[in-house]
Formats: structure tokens, C-alpha cells, sequence
């Protein structure tokens, strides 16, 4: 296929970047697949400054904190205040009209006047992470982070304080590092063994179990070797998931209560943890510290069919629903040559042909489409309150996936969801018409790369609105 | 971004209305003094059909003209009759009230002096005041309420200008500050915007194209509750998102009359409509068109209640670009043509009347042999109603206001 330089760098950004911003496709023109590549190697590129932003720990303690002391105040008002409704009662048995309000209903008054910081740390991620997205020059890296942080997904519905911390603590530093360390990074994170359960998770022998007279939790066990490694029906067996799972007890965090130091960090502690050697497909793990669960998962890193799973799933979220075999190959192969480097995985993947000659029939996700919609107008910060409250709408909560399983990759999982997005581009374009024009958008940031058919359909435009909606909703800006 | 963007404007401007509401106290007393006039500026954004809106069923070449698509009084619905010569569609029953009942004007065959079929110039041109597209960012409404402040007539603190939407429209930018409100509801992307993305996806994405109009069908479905058999033909295509847009234009609407009838609030304020940009299946009668003007309907309605005792002294103007093609174009639509109407109405009015110099509807008698010919100058409108509602100076008006209208005398006798 031969496609114009211009062409060719619409492509790479809309692709592999977070879409075109104005001036971005004439600067990777003379070589698009290498300014991806320049991307990858610029020093801690995925990185994120949050100087402002607690650490996971913190957050969680934060949170933890203003719930206890919630619990406090509402006990004491509802105290105070059915202290005085029984003094009234005795009071003015005779008289009639209302009666103060319940003990319950000023517990819940006191309890809802300390403010819970879940939200703002929420929002405050979510500003910083979309102004990464803005301010990228491509945005490789970025969505390679998105990638991950949805492949190792944890849920803010279950966990928010700790959404956003964990993907700059877990994720970031790893994406263009080895698979093994961000595997290790990821499964061993709070957030990750709250969210997957294994914080209550203990074996049955262990001192806690006998004592507490509970036990295993499988989830995390299973969804590593299900979901974040070899994949499903890849092999494995149930004896695996329980051989895992007793291996993984102990895996938990420092309860928040106890400790205002180091609350909400990883421990691993011994007294929840199995005792005795365990097998994980066919090996033998001996070791009965935190090390017997990091080997297993070092192994797991280096499985071929880890290194096919995540090849798949790269080259179907970046290139086509149903990825070329010979480009999953290639990546595949990177990935068991070098050792899962990352960075040399995704590096072949833009280095493919494969990569570049299929059409660009790939839906976006609608938080990709929304950030090429604001990079596409030069706007730099968004109000994450609105981009939050806009992913819900279009179905993909920011780090509130639907299951363990992430957010899907294909179109048949979004394309019902062109209606809301109809919606939220033309309340987008109409807060931006009076300052944004489509032509100079046409121009300026797609270098014209735009059917004929959408520049009609731009042109013949009754309002600025409508040829931005028209724009933003067409077929390539959709798809990539 | 996109979503809950209202929420920070409405925010500010309840606390310019906090502030207002102070001077509450007298409201009596300030209105004893003298007239108190409001005037709200209502742009329809896209050219309306103005032949579509009040029919020419008096004319013996309109039946020829608009063949089984023209409004008729015996049509099915029947137009409303206005006098011996015009109708209204009747999608506009509040409008045909308020006529009746002396409170509406209708203004036909009338343009900008605008001639070219630019939306986005005529859109300027129409709410700059200025003949030449693209030469300011000041709105016509905004000089005139400068001119009134300086004046003294008005009073300068009630004197600020009210814009309706996310985007302040230009009719009111400029000196006079102006005060925004938006509407906390979602303007659903309105029908003509869905079926133009229709229309592209049909040519470019098929499978868009059906994901589209599944949603399409949906939303029809959930607004006119449409039966089985309707959906079938494909009738329910015609109505999508329909209770949406009434419900934005009421809100909108609504919202501004309330404003502007609060005693020391803004007097003067202006909302924009989008949507009546009808190439394709027009619908005047009992379709697109015919959904847009009752919405529009439905907001005149939600103005008068919202204004309460005010809406005596308010003059509502409904404006728009140009006008459409004379004729039904091959997609049973219309495309960009010259003369239109104007709507006005409110308490203020000496209503009851259309104002038209009737050009005819015969080849020769159109302009360009293809549009409705302009023969009453919009700025004379407007300035007969500047002049004698809010009683801006007549030399302004033909200077600062509406530059180089000098030669367009104001439209005497429409207020009072």
C-alpha cells in the first residue's frame, strides 16, 4: 500500500499516539515509524510528575482515616441527639408538632461533614494523567501505558483511593522495562491484592488459618495466570490456581489502622502464608518467603504463552481487531528473544510492515477518541470532573473496568456506543465553535489528510457546531 | 471537554442573579416610574424555511410551487390562518394564540442586506449588524444597549445583556457587559446534524452508518412512542431526539425570560437555535421542520409564562439568516436561498398583523429566479423596534448600531 509521508504520519499518530495535534503530523513526516520510535527512547518518557499527589499508602490511609473518624462523629451526635430527644420527650409528652431529629439522621450529618478524600486524589489523578495525553507530542508511550494500566487493570469502584497511584507506581515505571518486573510490580501492589482479594487471602496450615479457621482466596492466582500472563486455556489447571494461591498467601498490606507510617504498603507476612513446597505447572517451588511468589511469577514472564498472549493483545489493541498472525509472530518472538523487554516488543511492532498495511478499521476506545478531539483543538487541560463524568457516559469509566478482564478491544464491544458519542461531541463542539475552526482544523492539524466526502460534509455545514461534530463523529476520525 | 461544561457558567451567573435579586425590594416602584422595556433576540442558526413557517395560501402560484409539500388550509394538519393572504403551521399553536391576541407579528419576505448563501457569513452579517461579513466581534444588540446606558434612559445596572449557551452569541458581544447562562441540559445533537453523519457514514462506514441509525430508531421510539407499523415504513426516523430539543429550546428559552422579567435583572438578552439547515426531507407539515417550529413554539410559550407581569413590556425577535429556496429541491428539502420571515412577539407588541410587501412567487418575481425576494430590509425591523421599545437613539441606530443604514428608516408603529 503506498501512502502519502503526510498519510503515513496521520496514521502514526491516530494509531500508535493519542491522534494529531496542530503541527504534530509535519513533524514526523520525513519519518513517522521513527519519531515513534524516538519516543520510546526519550528518559522517562512514562513518567508522571505528581509532586502534589500522595502515594498510594497515603491515600489509602487518608481515606481510611476520615472514614474512621466519620464513624466517630456520627456515634457521639447520634448519642448527643437521642440523649435529647428523650429529654424532650419527657419534657412535652403533651405537647404536639415535630419531633427532633433522629439519633440516626445527625450520626449521618456528622458522619457526611468530614470530607472524604477519595474524590479529590481521584480527580487530581485523572487531571494529571489527561494532561499527559494532551501535552504528548505523539503519545506512544501514553497509550502504552493505557494499555497496560487496563491489562493490569484494578478498579476504582473497589479501590479509588489508590486508582490513580497505582498506575504511576506499578505501571509507568515499567512499560518500556521487562515484562517481568511489571508483572511483579503490578501483583504485588496494594491496590492489585485488594482488588483481587488476596489481602484476606490465607493458607489453611498457616498460623493465621488454624487460627481464624479461614483460608484460601484463589481470585488474584487466577486471574494472573488467566488474564495478566499465560491466558485463558492456555494449559494451566485448577491444581495450578490452588498451587498459586497457597503460594501467594501472605501477599497483603500493612492495615492502615495501626501503622500512620507505612499503612496501605505491601507486606508479606508469614503468619498468613502456606507452609511446605508447592507446584505451579509441573515445578516445584520451595521457598516459603515472599521469593517462593516472585519466582513463580518470573517464570510465568518467561512462558511462551505469556509471550503470545500479550503479544496478541498489543497488536490487537494497537493495529486490527484480528491482528496479523505474521506481526503477533514477530512480537511474540521479541518478546521470548529479549527476555520481555518491552520496549524492544513495541519497538518491532511499529518497526512491521504488518503493522502499517492494514486499513484503518479500528475502532477507538472512546477515551482515546475523546483525547484526540481535544488535542485536534490545541486544548491543553481539561476539567477532569467533566472528562470523568464523560467516560462514564460513553461507557469507559476512567479505572473502573467492568471485571478483572479490562475494558474490551474490539468494535463490537463500542460501535452501539456511537450515539453517546454523538452527544458528547456535538456538546464538546458547541462549547468550542467560537473559537475553533473546522477548516483550520482540517488544515492546520490534519494537513488535509480528510476524505473528500467529510471535507463536504464539513463544508456544507450549517454551524461551526455541526462541521465540528461532523468532523469529530466521521469514519477517520473514529477509526485508525 | 464536554460534559457537565455547564455547571461553572450557571454557577457565575446565579451569583450576578444573587446580586440582582437584591434590588428586589421595589419592583413596584421602579415600574411606576415609566415604561420598563425587555427585549430577547432569538437567532435561529441554519436559515429557516420562512415560506415552510407562515404559508402564502393566498397566493395563486403557491399550490404550483410547493405541489403536495405546500401548507395548506385544508392540508393535513391545516394550516393556522393569519389573515385573507397567510397561514401558519401549525406546529405553532401558542404563536397563533398570541397573534389572535394581538401579541405576535409576523414580517415576511425579509433579509439581511446580506445576499450571498454563506451560512457562517449570513450568521455574521445578521448578528454583527454590519452589511460585510467577518468586519467585527461586536453584535448589533450589545452597541444599541451601550448607546441606552450612556442615554441614561435605562438604567445602566439593569442595562446588561443576557447571552443564552455555551458560546456567547456575537448579536450580544461587545462593550455592555454581558451576562451568561447555559442551559444544565444536553443539547442532543439535533436531527439535521444526525442525518448529514447519516449520510457520511453511508458513503464512507457502513457499519457506523447501521449503529447510527439503530440509536436513531431508539431514540424515536423513546420520544413519540411511535407504533410498530410507523417504525416499520420508517416514519420514526423522521422525529429522532425530538423531546430533547423542546426540552433544551424551553429550557433555554424559559430560563432567559425568567432572567429578564426579575426587576433589576438584564433587559435585553438573546438565544441561539440551531438546526434549520433542512436540505433533506424538510418535513414543514408534519416533519423536521414542523418539529423544530413547535419546539420553537414550545419555547415562546415557556417565555411568556416565565416572564409573568413583564411580558407586557417584552418584545421577543425571532431572526435567522436568510431564507430557502422558493421551491422543494431533489431531496425534498430546501437549500439556501434569501427572503424569510421574522417572528415577533410579546405583550409589548401591536400585534395581530403580517407585515409584508409581497413580491410574488412567479419565476420573473423571484430573486435570483430561486428565492422568496427580499423586500422589507431586516435592520428597518429591528430598528423600529430599538427605536420605540427600548427607545435607543434613531441617529445610533444608523450609525454605530447598524452603520451605513442610514437610508433604511426604522419599521414605525410595531410597539405600542
Amino acid at each position: 500500500m503506498s501512502r502519502s509521508a503526510k498519510a503515513e504520519a496521520a496514521l502514526a499518530l491516530h494509531r500508535f499516539g493519542m491522534g494529531p495535534r496542530p503541527g504534530s503530523i509535519v513533524a514526523i513526516e520525513a519519518d513517522p515509524r521513527g519519531a515513534l520510535i524516538a519516543e520510546l527512547d526519550r528518559p522517562a518518557i512514562s513518567e508522571l510528575a505528581a509532586a502534589n499527589l500522595p502515594s498510594s499508602a497515603k491515600a489509602y490511609r487518608a481515606v481510611t482515616d476520615a472514614l474512621a473518624k466519620r464513624q466517630a462523629k456520627a456515634i457521639v451526635a447520634k448519642k448527643e441527639q437521642d440523649a435529647k430527644r428523650q429529654q424532650m420527650a419527657e419534657a412535652s409528652a403533651m405537647m404536639e408538632g415535630a419531633a427532633p431529629g433522629t439519633g440516626d439522621m445527625a450520626a449521618k450529618m456528622a458522619a457526611e461533614a468530614v470530607p472524604d478524600p477519595g474524590r479529590p486524589i481521584y480527580l487530581e489523578e485523572a487531571r494529571i494523567r489527561t494532561a499527559a495525553a494532551f501535552g504528548a507530542e505523539i503519545g506512544f508511550v501514553e497509550r502504552l501505558v493505557w494499555f497496560w494500566s487496563n491489562h493490569f487493570c484494578v478498579s476504582a469502584d473497589k479501590i479509588r483511593s489508590m486508582s490513580g497511584a497505582y498506575e504511576r507506581e506499578a505501571i509507568r515505571p515499567h512499560v518500556l522495562g521487562r515484562f517481568s518486573d511489571l508483572l511483579l510490580a503490578a501483583e504485588g501492589h496494594p491496590a492489585m491484592l485488594f482488588y483481587l482479594d488476596q489481602t484476606v487471602s490465607m493458607g489453611a496450615n498457616s498460623t493465621a488459618g488454624i487460627n481464624r479457621t479461614r483460608g484460601l482466596n484463589e481470585n488474584l492466582a487466577r486471574e494472573i495466570l488467566e488474564l495478566h500472563t499465560l491466558g485463558v486455556r492456555s494449559g494451566y489447571t485448577q491444581e495450578d490456581v490452588i498451587g498459586f494461591a497457597n503460594i501467594l498467601t501472605g501477599w497483603t498490606l500493612v492495615p492502615p489502622g495501626d501503622n500512620p507510617e507505612h499503612g496501605g504498603e505491601f507486606t508479606f507476612n508469614p503468619r498468613l502464608h502456606e507452609p511446605g513446597a508447592q507446584k505451579v505447572l509441573g515445578k516445584s517451588y520451595d521457598d516459603e518467603t515472599v521469593e517462593q511468589g516472585r519466582a513463580v511469577l518470573r517464570d510465568l514472564a518467561a512462558n511462551p504463552a505469556t509471550a503470545a498472549h500479550v503479544a496478541t493483545k498489543l497488536a490487537r489493541h494497537f493495529v486490527a481487531d484480528t491482528p496479523p498472525p505474521a506481526l503477533v509472530e514477530k512480537m511474540s518472538k521479541a518478546f521470548l528473544d529479549t527476555g520481555g523487554d518491552l520496549k524492544q516488543v513495541a519497538r518491532v511492532m511499529v518497526s512491521s510492515d504488518e503493522a502499517w498495511t492494514q486499513p484503518p478499521a479500528k475502532l477507538k476506545r472512546p477515551g482515546e477518541w475523546v483525547v484526540g478531539m481535544v488535542r485536534a483543538t490545541g486544548i491543553t487541560q481539561a476539567d477532569p470532573t467533566r472528562y470523568t463524568d464523560g467516560q462514564v457516559l460513553l461507557g469507559e469509566p476512567l479505572w473502573r473496568p467492568p471485571s478483572p478482564k479490562g475494558f474490551p478491544d474490539d468494535e463490537a464491544s463500542w460501535i452501539d456506543g456511537m450515539g453517546r458519542r454523538l452527544d458528547v461531541a456535538n456538546n464538546f463542539a458547541e462549547r468550542i465553535a467560537g473559537r475553533t475552526d473546522p477548516q483550520e482544523v482540517i488544515e492546520t492539524v490534519f494537513e488535509s489528510q480528510v476524505s473528500p466526502e467529510v471535507k463536504q460534509a464539513v463544508g456544507r455545514a450549517e454551524s461551526r457546531q455541526q462541521a465540528l461534530v461532523l468532523l469529530f463523529m466521521s469514519a477517520e476520525f473514529q477509526r485508525r | 471537554m464536554t460534559f457537565r461544561h455547564h455547571l461553572p457558567t450557571r454557577r457565575e451567573a446565579l451569583i450576578g442573579a444573587g446580586s440582582l435579586f437584591a434590588w428586589s425590594q421595589m419592583p413596584r416602584l421602579a415600574r411606576a416610574e415609566g415604561r420598563d422595556p425587555r427585549m430577547l433576540v432569538i437567532v435561529l442558526r441554519g436559515a429557516l424555511d420562512g415560506l415552510g413557517a407562515i404559508a402564502p395560501v393566498g397566493d395563486p402560484d403557491w399550490i404550483g410551487l410547493r405541489g403536495d409539500r405546500a401548507l395548506a388550509l385544508d392540508g393535513k394538519p391545516p394550516a393556522l390562518p393569519l389573515d385573507s393572504f397567510f397561514a401558519l403551521n401549525p406546529a405553532m399553536p401558542n404563536l397563533h394564540r398570541l397573534y389572535k391576541a394581538q401579541q405576535a407579528t409576523i414580517v415576511h419576505a425579509t433579509a439581511t442586506p446580506y445576499r450571498e448563501r454563506s451560512h457562517f457569513d449570513g450568521q455574521d452579517v445578521l448578528e454583527s449588524g454590519i452589511a460585510r461579513p467577518g468586519a467585527v466581534d461586536t453584535g448589533w444588540l450589545n452597541r444599541a444597549l451601550a448607546e441606552l446606558a450612556s442615554d441614561g434612559r435605562v438604567d445602566p445596572r439593569g442595562s446588561r445583556v443576557l447571552g443564552v449557551g455555551s458560546v456567547t452569541p456575537l448579536v450580544v458581544r461587545g462593550r455592555a457587559p454581558v451576562l451568561s447562562w447555559v442551559p444544565q441540559k444536553l443539547l442532543p445533537a439535533n436531527e439535521d446534524t444526525q442525518a448529514r453523519l447519516l449520510d457520511l457514514y453511508k458513503h464512507t462506514d457502513p457499519k457506523l452508518a447501521a449503529a447510527l441509525e439503530a440509536r436513531i430508531r431508539l431514540a424515536a421510539l423513546g420520544a413519540t412512542g411511535l407504533s410498530d407499523a410507523a417504525m416499520a415504513n420508517g416514519a420514526a426516523l423522521s422525529a429522532p431526539g425530538i423531546a430533547g430539543v423542546r426540552a433544551y429550546f424551553a429550557e433555554a428559552a424559559g430560563t432567559a425570560g425568567r432572567f429578564l422579567a426579575k426587576p433589576d435583572g438584564p433587559r435585553v438578552g438573546a438565544v441561539g437555535f440551531i438546526g434549520w439547515d433542512t436540505h433533506i426531507n424538510e418535513g414543514a407539515a408534519s416533519g423536521q421542520l414542523a418539529n423544530l417550529l413547535g419546539a420553537l413554539d414550545g419555547a415562546l410559550a415557556a417565555i411568556e409564562t416565565n416572564m409573568g407581569d413583564a411580558w407586557r413590556e417584552t418584545v421577543v425577535a425571532i431572526i435567522t439568516e436568510f431564507g430557502r429556496t422558493a421551491r422543494i429541491n431533489g431531496t425534498n428539502g430546501t437549500d439556501h436561498g434569501t427572503g424569510t420571515v421574522a417572528f415577533l412577539a410579546g405583550g409589548a407588541l401591536r400585534g395581530g398583523r403580517v407585515i409584508a410587501d409581497w413580491p410574488g412567487l412567479k419565476q420573473a418575481q423571484l430573486y435570483e429566479e430561486r428565492d422568496l425576494k427580499p423586500t422589507t430590509d431586516l435592520r428597518a425591523v429591528l430598528k423600529g423596534l430599538l427605536r420605540d421599545h427600548l427607545r435607543v437613539d434613531e441617529r445610533a441606530l444608523a450609525s454605530t448600531v447598524f452603520p451605513d443604514s442610514i437610508g433604511v428608516a426604522p419599521l414605525a408603529g410595531l410597539v405600542g
